[in-house]
């Protein structure tokens, strides 16, 4: 048995024996085991185990995770470029409180205090209210100067959650501009990058660098440690 | 418990497969000789599509690349970092040690920054320039036949420079340096201090047709998929096992406990935990080669009692687990104006910085005895778990409204994306035998070996040299028109903790004298000629350097001397 088989025994083996998935009806565990081969990315079989126990964990309620998605929306409003719910950003939010539990506490006692507000002020829970009264209560906690009180504890974690969420996820990343993460070849700062920042390559230094032409040529040396190919 | 023999005797056991013993490997079954290799963690293979994580994007981590079961991150290639399940280590008094450990086939050479750095000529005789420490019992001449056999090997890029304590090699070409990098070496150079390519251990070009040349995707921490950095799986033990021909025995899941003796004291091979079924089992072997790590060596020969070794092998001098030291660091961080609203482009480049810094100046005329380099971190780098915290803090350093949301998140975060610095000054200590490690009495770890403890304190030498890092990089920012984001204060000058710079050398140091060290100068056991140490513990003296280069270089002169010895018989 080769170890992608092996990988794929633990997690079907835990599927059958329902241990992990107790109580889950078949579609959800039709739903779980996608998501873990959505998430393809190098765990060790504990790793594998403890994110297959943490996607089958719920922790917010759909009204908490459709607030959630309102408030995002404000903190990143959607664009051309990107919205909330194409970066995932709800479903981040509910892995990452999983993954980190001391995320619980402040997340849903905010979301409470939200609530709280948005009844008192307006009659309504935070998402049956107007985008300006959304946004007077975000107001009241989204300016935090030195000390934070614990609802702006809240927003400051919902809004770094929020942004970190956005800029890594595929179209953030996109909006952000990052162009790495694929094959390529360096061959210095673009020459316009260079120029508006008053840089230069030195003339002495540039024979140091790699000649990219070259760069399949097999490397050998003289004696001294010249290369010469 | 009953211990699981097994009739065949290997010519050689090697204990740990980073490193030095990945070298060991190599060198060994290259010269005819039977090997077991142990490794206590799986088998791992960067290229193998089930553990590759290099060219992962951070959407391919539900958490998005947060480190919640690797202190690096999701796709840092260890596995295992300062704690693992189940295998604690204890601490004497306001000790602070942090010990790092891979458990996987390649060990810590799967995520190292590969710098790889030769101790120079001064590095080996430390005590002859400045009265502390000791000297080494070989010098630069020794080992500089070996550096530039595994230059040419493993492949080293860097640049030729003639500087005396920092000696050249047989180099690929570097690669041209990034905006923030020349930023650096602006204000850098404006305080005196020396700029040159950074010498790593990513192959910029073809050194050999079983390994592919670097297209920079800046994964090296991950270790690489096409083998175009130095890992030991890749870069040794695969290539041993091709040409072995079935005379290497790659044991993974496998914790080694004691070296075993004979009943006349004499080793004879080694015991492990095969952690498939928790049993013991014995492999028979001429010579056992340890390289398991500094600390971990050390431990394997403090519980290696016997009879004729009552202190643990090797240890009738007391010196096991002595002089254990770290490279020292602090660090900071810099917002640089002048690359705030950055045009985007494809700076990921080699696995880490392009430019750095070698120790530029004269001990003799400053409050401190060894010197230290400068690492830097900067540039348009892909944003995982943690980009756009506080988004916009860096707005109160021009007075700006800093909290808010909405339009104004997209804006401010491609403001200051990649307008930031990372320094890092690593350095020398001076060894002290009050700093080691030793058996804790009382706690075992999960498969009944008992673990260490740890006793360490920094010195005014390292204190004092943190300061002077703290001052240089204060330097260099304020030339180049930038600000620190968080200062080291205090009376360490945020030195770090032992342990944490992940260089722990000294536990099983080298010298003439069996009184005072603990290997000669081939890492052989003054007390047992057929038990070396191959990893980082013979270190006398741990350089302003990173160990991994000399760690090579040490263990490629060893493995040479077994081969002979053993064609002598006199092991």
């Amino acid at each position: 048995m080769n170890r992608r088989d092996s990988i794929k025994t633990i997690v079907i083996g835990s599927l059958a024996s329902g241990l992990v998935l107790e109580g889950c009806l078949p579609k959800e565990k039709e739903a779980i085991y996608k998501n873990i081969w959505k998430y393809k990315y190098g765990r060790t079989p504990e790793e594998l185990q403890r994110d297959l126990e943490l996607l089958n964990q719920v922790f917010f309620s759909k009204e908490e995770m459709n607030t959630i998605r309102v408030m995002a929306n404000l903190i990143v409003p959607p664009t051309a470029e990107g919205t909330i719910e194409q970066a995932e950003v709800p479903e981040f939010i509910e892995f990452i409180v999983k993954d980190a539990p001391s995320y619980q506490e402040v997340l849903r006692e905010g979301l409470q205090w939200m609530d709280a507000t948005a009844t008192e002020k307006f009659g309504n829970a935070f998402v049956n209210c107007s985008e300006t009264e959304r946004k007077s209560i975000l107001d009241q906690v989204a300016f935090a100067n030195g000390e934070k009180t614990k609802e702006e504890a809240f927003f400051a974690t919902m809004r770094n959650l929020v942004i970190t969420g956005y800029f890594s996820s595929e179209v953030g990343i996109n909006d952000l501009g990052y162009k790495g993460n694929q094959p390529n070849i360096w061959d210095g700062v673009p020459g316009d990058v260079l120029e508006a920042h008053g840089m230069s390559y030195d003339k002495d230094w540039e024979a140091k660098f790699i000649d990219q032409s070259k760069r399949n040529d097999l490397a050998e040396w003289d004696e001294e440690g010249n290369l010469i190919t | 418990m009953e211990i699981i023999k097994n009739d065949k005797t290997y010519d050689v056991v090697i204990v740990g497969s980073g490193a030095g013993g990945g070298m060991a490997t190599k060198i060994l079954t290259d010269n005819g000789l039977t090997v077991a290799l142990m490794e206590a963690g799986p088998f791992f293979d960067p290229a193998n599509p089930d553990q590759q994580l290099h060219l992962k994007w951070p959407y391919e981590s539900p958490r998005r690349g947060r480190g919640s079961t690797r202190a690096f991150g999701d796709y840092h290639a260890s596995y295992g970092d300062w704690s693992l399940d189940g295998e604690p280590y204890k601490m004497k008094e306001d000790t602070k040690f942090s010990w790092w450990r891979s458990r996987m086939l390649g060990g810590r050479t799967n995520h190292w920054g590969r710098i790889s750095l030769r101790f120079g000529p001064n590095d080996f005789k430390r005590k002859s320039i400045d009265g502390l420490g000791d000297d080494w019992p070989i010098g630069y001449d020794d080992l500089k036949p070996y550096y530039d056999k595994v230059d040419k090997y493993i492949g080293v890029s860097g640049s030729k420079e003639n500087i005396y304590n920092e000696p050249d090699g047989f180099f690929l070409p570097p690669a041209k340096p990034r905006l923030h990098e020349l930023y650096y070496k602006k204000g850098a150079e404006k305080a005196g201090v020396k700029v040159m390519p950074s010498r790593l251990s990513i192959v910029t070009k073809r050194i050999n047709n079983e390994r592919g040349v670097c297209y920079y995707c800046g994964n090296c921490g991950r270790s690489c998929g096409v083998y175009a950095d130095f890992s030991a799986s890749s870069c040794l033990v695969f290539p041993a096992q091709r040409n072995a021909q079935g005379r290497l025995d790659l044991y993974v899941n496998s914790m080694v406990r004691e070296v075993a003796v004979d009943k006349n004291g004499k080793p004879n091979g080694i015991i492990y935990i095969n952690k498939e079924d928790n049993k013991e089992y014995r492999i028979n072997a001429k010579v056992v080669v340890l390289a398991a790590s500094a600390c971990e060596s050390a431990r394997i020969l403090l519980n290696s009692k016997s009879t004729y070794h009552e202190n643990g092998l090797g240890n009738s001098s007391n010196m096991v687990g002595k002089y254990l030291h770290d490279s020292t660091g602090a660090d900071r961080m810099a917002f640089i104006p002048d690359l705030m609203n950055r045009k985007t482009y494809n700076e990921d480049g080699l696995g880490n910085m392009h430019l750095y810094s070698p120790w530029w100046l004269d001990n003799k005329k400053l409050d401190f005895p060894r010197g230290y380099h400068i690492e830097i971190a900067g540039g348009l780098g892909a944003p995982m778990y943690g980009f756009g915290f506080d988004y916009n803090s860096l707005n109160k350093f021009f007075g700006l409204e800093v909290g808010g949301y909405g339009d104004r998140v997209r804006e401010e975060v491609k403001k200051y994306y990649g307008s930031t610095i990372y320094f890092a000054g690593r350095g020398e200590s001076v060894p002290n035998v009050n700093n080691y490690c030793e058996i804790d009495p009382d706690t075992k770890d999960k498969y009944g070996i008992p673990v260490l403890r740890f006793n360490y304190k920094w010195s005014d030498y390292e204190r004092k040299q943190a300061k002077h890092m703290n001052e240089t990089f204060e330097k260099i920012v304020h030339n180049i028109g930038g600000h620190m984001l968080w200062d080291n204060e205090g009376p360490n000058y945020g030195l770090k903790n032992p342990g944490e710079i992940i260089h722990e050398v000294g536990t099983t140091r080298m010298g003439s004298d069996p009184k005072t060290s603990v290997v000669n100068e081939f890492e052989q056991l003054h007390d047992a000629k057929n038990v070396f140490v191959v990893d980082g513990g013979p270190f006398v003296s741990q350089a302003d350097k990173n160990p991994t280069w000399t760690i090579l270089a040490l263990s490629w002169r060893t493995s040479e001397y077994i081969v002979q010895e053993l064609k002598k018989q006199n092991i």
